[in-house]
């Protein structure tokens, strides 16, 4: 801060990131920018790329379920995987005709409306403040989650809509362990187990769904089916006290899960496993 | 042991003010309220600052210290380094009457505005009964001691200065306390909404970063309340639900 | 001096000093009845002294052993208070209390539950059975959050930062009370029919205190210039248990919960010592040995309480006098063990604020570590002399409750009877002054010449000169009661305490407050003088004049309580020349019912009550 910083009565500095905090508290926001970034960027060249996402019996996380298949590219998952079959003819010319776009946008806007999330872009990106005690962007007229931000509180839809993926993604990382018909165990399987229970951990941490499945009863031990839920919303509690540490380390692991089929299936690295 | 610490206080009322500079003998186990207790006796007579139990069980004494809202009878001399000058000045969203205090009546008029307690019938024996299990949620925003730092930190009221749209968070783990409550009859959900103001909170929790008694504001506070808010008034299905079953 | 017709005004039936429990519970029952109530508190709202009440609320719902009942928690109450207390209160006290814990639950108290569903109850030192409702430790603050949240929807009109400065007359009778804004500095003249004290106690008197800045007496000497008595000031509660670790926090409590939960009591040489100081009057309650303690606190009904919940008065001088043989902690105290005692989610849960007290105060463990703790002052017994029933002073339309009133507690107050004093008394006190107020023809007009000259005396702080800084006049002070009129007295002691405040008084007549009016803390300060004075001096006078040791009052030269002693209490007032005046009172019998409880057995009243 310079010294034309101005002092407002009580002595607090005016302005956006002005404050008297001494410690290093932009680190958090920068940190985030820059996780979040790197995130979106890769996610997007990958789902964009519309390529080596399959190789037997690994399927990247970010292709999953596959609901057509455009059987040409290289590294694609074969006819059989698709659940509608061969690439369609309507797809319009001007997109890449890559799996990936019909998944994507469910997770991404159940983590773009998720709570933690929220708190993290908007210290990150709109500075609604950087930090505590610092300076928020200065706005006309700031309106919160009431004005267009109000679809923020759909977010239980886009939960339903994640808890279906925990599905079809527990399903890929169960037949990850079969090549061929044959059991066996590979880093693929290994990496896309982890990602499922990381997923599981974000996603049943969600405070959307420790409302409905506890949360919003007042009473937890007035009958039978109140107390079970109260004991399921304990558990969720427990989930979503860390749900920032899953929200982080799922998101890494999604990544990672696709960047591990990409390279495999583009033979940079080989798959450690009991098959060959 | 004593040891020379130095101090920056802002000194002034709510027309100007500047920061004055104290050096202080501080001893073992000082808190920032014994320091300026200390100025007080010895240099400035006259400083005005609030406080009462000096444990931590009163919130009288809240003030921004190095630029955090704090507790200054919680925050001990021991946390900064020995050359470090420590800056105290009063809290920026509430106006400034003098020196450290400032005039937190605002958060009088808010709690005027809520509902109060409700309770159905009593049992024939003449008892209420409520398990733990079902208090202990409302039991941990009553441990809120009105320190207003929350109030303070929260950039709707700080920054943005809507306190006419949003009643902040210190009131909004209240109305938690009381919607939560297995024997209360009252709903308050429409003013949560819309007088109170839920949706302008942004859920960036620095009202949990610097609650002293580390109640989760935002997670077992606000953003229920935003759900029960969701329940009621945005989810399609449920207000479909509703128009069809006439259930509420 | 300006006209007083240009003061600030404001008119009230029923005006309450003080908005802690006492003071918010009156207003409660005064607002309710219709009357015209005003509130002014020199703090904050909600920041009374109430809020650090840690262990509890005392009433014998009889929700954890049945076999509790009104009776025993009065013989409990006289037993502790060695049959000092007034009879009639005590008898009042534990029927009501009871009630009034019901009443708080049903305007939001969310007490913590007994495993049925009910109010839970916990131990506390004196108390025969589990009768403490409370919310983990910090059953003070549920209480003063309840009734703040509970009275503003009840229109009562609070001035908040406002110091009373006097309380003003109409001949004999009330008229009102003159504040002060803290803010602005300016007067503010409070007409009212009644005037409720609920002022509390005047710890800040001493150096070793649990007592916060607010403490200064202000409503016993307000009380005792307008011509009412005070009675029992010689009984000064030191709680047993305070930090004495570090320096800066020397005092502050540590809730007797933490004993009521099963800590004991160590010295330097790991000796669980209280079992070498049981009274005759408690032996054949308490415990003997360690296996019967422990049996008690794995829930043996029939075993007998441990040592460590002996009276407070018992409890800290043995802490003092283990130190004194040099048995003590490396600070000057004993050790309070809970870390092996109970496991560390339990203590963190029952005693939440103790673990954060001392893990950032002073930077220890107790789910691992002992605390060292040390007596410090916490409580006045005595105070303001009231009628039994309305709480009336001897002046008319003068009303006290809580701690600034005398009567309930005797010698020696039982940890948990004060949070149920409140609410019983501050009720009993609101509905006093209301019948006072409704009974009078016509308001009381305040004497301008006394406005005047309360205006003046505080003025005059500001206007002088020079003159003497008042924090060293109180810290003086400090250190005198601290020396003089401690937990062990004599007369040469007392008789030097008293000198020493003559002189004090001296000093504060020349008292100088530098800077302006506008939220001047020096000033702020210089005004609790005169209030901390006369209630040192009453203490001092009125222990000087009781030759026995009883309760919390120890005489090193009268060991051992007298029987005479033991029916009479020593009442303080404002002679005419402005003198103090301290005189022996013979107290009347009690009926012959209340008797019989008081002196029964245990096994003669369980069950018994209706």
């Amino acid at each position: 801060m310079s010294d034309a910083t101005t002092y407002a009565v009580g002595g607090h500095r005016e302005g956006f990131a002005a404050t008297l905090r001494e410690d290093n508290w932009w680190i958090g926001p920068v940190l985030t920018l820059v996780g979040l970034l790197a995130f979106v960027i890769y996610a997007t060249w990958a789902a964009f790329a519309g390529n080596h996402y399959y190789t037997a019996p690994y399927l990247s996380p970010f292709y999953s379920p596959v609901v057509f298949t455009y059987t040409t590219a290289p590294g694609a998952a074969p006819l059989a995987h698709s659940w509608f079959g061969a690439w369609p003819a309507w797809w319009p010319a001007f997109l890449p005709a890559s799996p990936a776009l019909f998944i994507l946008p469910f997770p991404g806007v159940f983590r773009f409306t998720c709570y933690y999330y929220r708190k993290a872009y908007y210290r990150a990106f709109s500075g609604t403040p950087p930090a505590c005690a610092v300076g928020a962007l200065p706005q006309k007229s700031y309106k919160g989650e009431t004005a267009w931000m109000v679809f923020q509180n759909l977010h239980r839809y886009a939960l339903y809509f994640a808890l279906l993926f925990i599905a079809f993604l527990t399903y890929d990382a169960f037949i990850s362990f079969f090549k061929d018909g044959k059991f066996g165990v590979g880093v693929g399987s290994i990496v896309l187990t982890l990602n499922v229970v990381f997923l599981t951990c974000f996603t049943c941490g969600c405070h959307a769904f420790r409302h409905l499945i506890g949360g919003k009863l007042d009473c937890f031990t007035c009958d039978a089916g109140s107390a079970r839920r109260h004991g399921a919303w304990k558990r969720v509690s427990l989930l979503n006290a860390r749900h920032m540490v899953w929200a982080w380390v799922s998101l890494f692991w999604v990544g990672f899960s696709d960047l591990y089929v990409r390279l495999v299936s583009l033979g940079i690295i080989k798959d450690l496993n009991t098959w060959n | 042991m004593a040891k020379t610490r130095k101090f920056r206080i802002w000194r002034g009322d709510e027309q100007a003010g500047d920061f004055q500079d104290y050096d202080v003998e501080v001893e073992t186990g000082m808190v920032v309220l014994d320091a300026i207790h200390l100025i007080q006796a010895e240099q400035a007579h006259d400083l005005a600052v609030r406080w009462n139990c000096k444990a931590g069980k009163c919130g009288s004494c809240s003030m921004e210290i190095n630029g955090k809202p704090r507790l200054s009878c919680m925050t001990r001399m021991n946390e900064y380094a020995p050359d470090e000058t420590i800056t105290v000045q009063p809290m920026r969203t509430f106006r400034v009457i003098k020196d450290l205090v400032c005039d937190v009546s605002w958060n009088y008029e808010q709690n005027k505005k809520i509902a109060p307690f409700k309770p159905g019938p009593r049992d024939a024996d003449g008892n209420y009964r409520m398990k733990q299990d079902d208090v202990d949620r409302v039991q941990e925003f009553r441990k809120c001691i009105e320190c207003f730092l929350c109030q303070d930190v929260c950039h709707v009221l700080r920054d943005h200065e809507q306190k006419e749209k949003f009643v902040g968070p210190r009131f909004m783990i209240r109305l938690a306390g009381l919607e939560m409550h297995p024997l209360d009859t009252a709903d308050r959900i429409p003013k949560i909404k819309e007088e109170f103001g839920v949706g302008m909170c942004n859920i960036t929790r620095c009202c949990t970063e610097v609650c002293p008694e580390h109640i989760g504001i935002t997670d077992n506070g606000i953003i229920p309340l935003k759900e029960r808010v969701v329940d009621r008034y945005y989810d399609p299905l449920r207000i479909l639900w509703r128009k069809l079953t006439g259930k509420t | 001096m300006a006209d007083i017709d240009e003061l600030q005004q404001f008119e009230h039936d029923v005006l309450v000093i003080g908005a802690g429990g006492a003071g918010l519970r009156a207003a409660t029952e005064c607002s309710n009845r219709g009357l015209n109530t005003g509130l002014i508190c020199k703090s904050l709202l909600g920041k009374a002294h109430t809020v650090m009440a840690e262990g509890g609320m005392a009433a014998a719902l009889g929700n954890v052993d049945s076999r509790d009942n009104w009776k025993i928690h009065f013989r409990d109450t006289m037993r502790g208070g060695k049959f000092l207390n007034q009879w009639r209160m005590a008898e009042l006290h534990a029927r009501m209390a009871p009630d009034c814990v019901r009443e708080l639950e049903e305007w939001g108290a969310v007490f913590d539950r007994t495993p049925d569903g009910l109010i839970s109850q916990r131990n506390f030192g004196g108390h025969r059975y589990p009768r403490l409702a409370h919310v983990g430790d910090r059953t003070g603050l549920e209480m003063i959050r309840t009734l703040q949240d509970h009275g503003i929807h009840q229109g009562i009109k609070v001035y908040m930062e406002n110091k009373a400065l006097g309380l003003l007359l109409d001949g004999d009778k009330i008229a009102g009370v003159l504040g002060l804004w803290r803010e602005t500095g300016r007067f503010a003249l409070f007409k009212a029919k009644a005037v409720i004290m609920a002022t509390g106690g005047g710890g800040r008197a001493w150096r070793v205190t649990s007592n916060s800045w607010e403490y200064s007496g202000d409503g016993l000497a307000m009380a005792y210039h307008a011509g009412a008595e005070l009675m029992d000031l010689e009984f000064t509660q030191f709680h047993p248990t305070g930090m004495v670790w570090p320096p800066s926090v020397r005092g502050t409590l540590v809730t007797e919960g933490v004993r009521g939960d099963g800590g004991i009591l160590l010295n330097s040489k790991h000796e669980r010592f209280m079992f070498n100081y049981i009274p005759e009057r408690f032996a054949s309650e308490t415990a003997d040995t360690e296996e019967e303690a422990n049996l008690w606190l794995n829930g043996d009904k029939e075993a007998r309480r441990p040592p460590e919940l002996l009276t407070r008065d018992v409890v800290a001088r043995a802490i003092l006098a283990e130190t004194e043989a040099g048995r003590g902690s490396p600070h000057g105290g004993a050790f309070l063990d809970i870390a092996s005692q109970k496991p560390p989610d339990v203590i963190r849960r029952k005693l939440p604020s103790m673990y954060h007290q001392f893990k950032e105060l002073a930077e220890l463990d107790i789910t691992r570590e002992p605390m060292e703790v040390g007596p410090t002052m916490h409580y006045f017994m005595g105070g303001i002399r009231v009628d039994h029933d309305s709480q009336q002073t001897r002046v008319p339309g003068l009303f006290a409750c809580g701690e600034c009133a005398a009567g309930l507690h005797g010698a020696n107050r039982l940890g948990g009877n004060s949070l149920s004093d409140l609410l019983v008394f501050g009720k009993l006190a609101g509905i006093g002054a209301c019948e006072y107020a409704a009974s009078l023809p016509s308001a009381p007009a305040p004497d301008a010449g006394q406005v005047q000259g309360l205006m003046r005396s505080a003025t005059d702080i500001l206007n002088r000169e020079t003159g003497e800084n008042p924090y060293s006049i109180h810290s003086d002070l400090q250190d005198l009661m601290q020396a003089k009129v401690g937990i062990i007295r004599n007369q040469a002691y007392l008789e030097e305490g008293l000198d020493g405040i003559d002189q004090l008084r001296t000093r504060t007549a020349g008292v100088k407050a530098h800077g302006t009016s506008q939220y001047n803390a020096g000033w702020h300060e210089a005004l609790d003088l005169d209030p901390l004075l006369i209630t040192s001096e009453a203490v001092a006078r009125a222990a000087l004049l009781r030759k026995e040791s009883r309760g919390a009052h120890t005489r090193a030269e009268h060991e051992g309580e007298n029987e005479e002693w033991g029916n009479r209490n020593i009442v303080t007032s404002k002679a005419a020349d402005g003198s103090m005046q301290v005189q022996v009172v013979e107290r009347p019998a009690p009926s012959e019912e209340l008797r019989a409880i008081a002196t029964a057995t245990l096994e003669e009243l369980e069950g018994t009550a209706s």
